[in-house]
């Protein structure tokens, strides 16, 4: 069986940003909660306000939710040649221009940074950039996420 | 060295390049495993099915790289007194947490101060993350600005 290795003529690519992700108050509780981020701010609002923030803040990580749905589009894409039983995640990395907060609607722009093939595994890496929408429509920056698969090839 | 007792948001200048700020075990059990799977929307099979997991060439159930990464920098972000102050944090994924069936994979987390930039009022906080003596993580590394 010939295992075949993610394209690399996907490097470069660039996606239309994302039908809009809403931050609910519960959802970021939740996440909270199954991460073990037990500080406050994420769980009580009044004491999110006291921090100055609008509503509960967002853990670290939690941006994965929203970028593992924009990075679907070209992971889950047939002609990537991606095939996930042979991905393991090799890197991850999370730069916040502001804290994601509940009440946040969140699109982002998916892009391929680079394909690289390298002694039968293939190194894939997606930046997630994710903008908040405002009521005017203007995007504000929010979060870059930034994320390397390993796929291993044939023998690997 | 110093052991921080975390009361509001350090102070910079108290801080010193290797100064260890915190030290957590994390108890990460198959329960746990499924509550991130449905938090994060992370279904892969080789998080809670042990049959596939180990079918696939894994010693066992593995936990989500994500939920260690993302359990580990909770000590961080009590420790700077805001959640919002993480401006950057990263890490690679090197080598799987194995989860049994019964019980809990410990997994040490210790922070420790790795560099200051006074004029960014930033700190970079190190995360030494093991599991029975061997490093899970790689090169993790939070940015706070305090």
């Amino acid at each position: 069986m010939t295992v075949a290795l993610p394209d690399p003529a996907f490097a470069g690519r660039e996606y239309p940003a994302t039908p809009a992700y809403s931050v609910g108050r519960e959802k970021v509780r939740e996440f909270a909660a199954a991460v073990g981020a037990q500080h406050p701010a994420h769980h009580d609002l009044e004491v999110a306000r006291g921090l100055g923030y609008a509503d509960v803040v967002a853990p670290a990580t939690f941006a994965v939710v929203v970028a593992q749905r924009a990075e679907q589009q070209y992971v889950a894409d047939p002609a990537a040649g991606i095939d996930f039983s042979r991905v393991v995640h090799a890197d991850e990395r999370f730069t916040h221009h502001r804290p994601i907060v509940a009440g946040d609607e969140l699109v982002t722009v998916l892009h391929v940074d680079s394909v690289m093939h390298r002694a039968g595994i293939a190194m894939v890496t997606t930046r997630s950039e994710i903008f908040a929408v405002g009521a005017d429509g203007d995007r504000e920056p929010v979060s870059t996420v930034v994320s390397t698969l390993a796929v291993r090839g044939e023998g690997k | 060295m110093t052991e921080a007792v975390s009361v509001g948001a350090p102070a910079l200048e108290d801080l010193a390049v290797g100064d260890v700020v915190a030290t957590r075990t994390l108890e990460l059990d198959r329960p746990r495993l499924v509550r991130y799977a449905g938090a994060s929307g992370d279904f892969n099979r080789i998080h809670w099915d042990e049959a596939f997991a180990t079918s696939v060439g894994l010693p066992n159930v593995i936990a989500h790289g994500m939920l260690t990464m993302g359990a580990a920098v909770g000590v961080v972000e009590d420790w700077a007194g805001d959640p919002g102050a993480v401006v950057d944090y990263q890490t690679r994924f090197t080598r799987p947490v194995p989860v049994p069936a019964d019980g809990a994979a410990a997994v040490e987390v210790t922070a420790t101060v790795g560099a200051i930039d006074a004029e960014a009022r930033t700190v970079r906080v190190d995360l030494t993350v093991v599991h029975e003596g061997v490093k899970v993580l790689g090169k993790a590394q939070a940015v706070v600005r305090l």
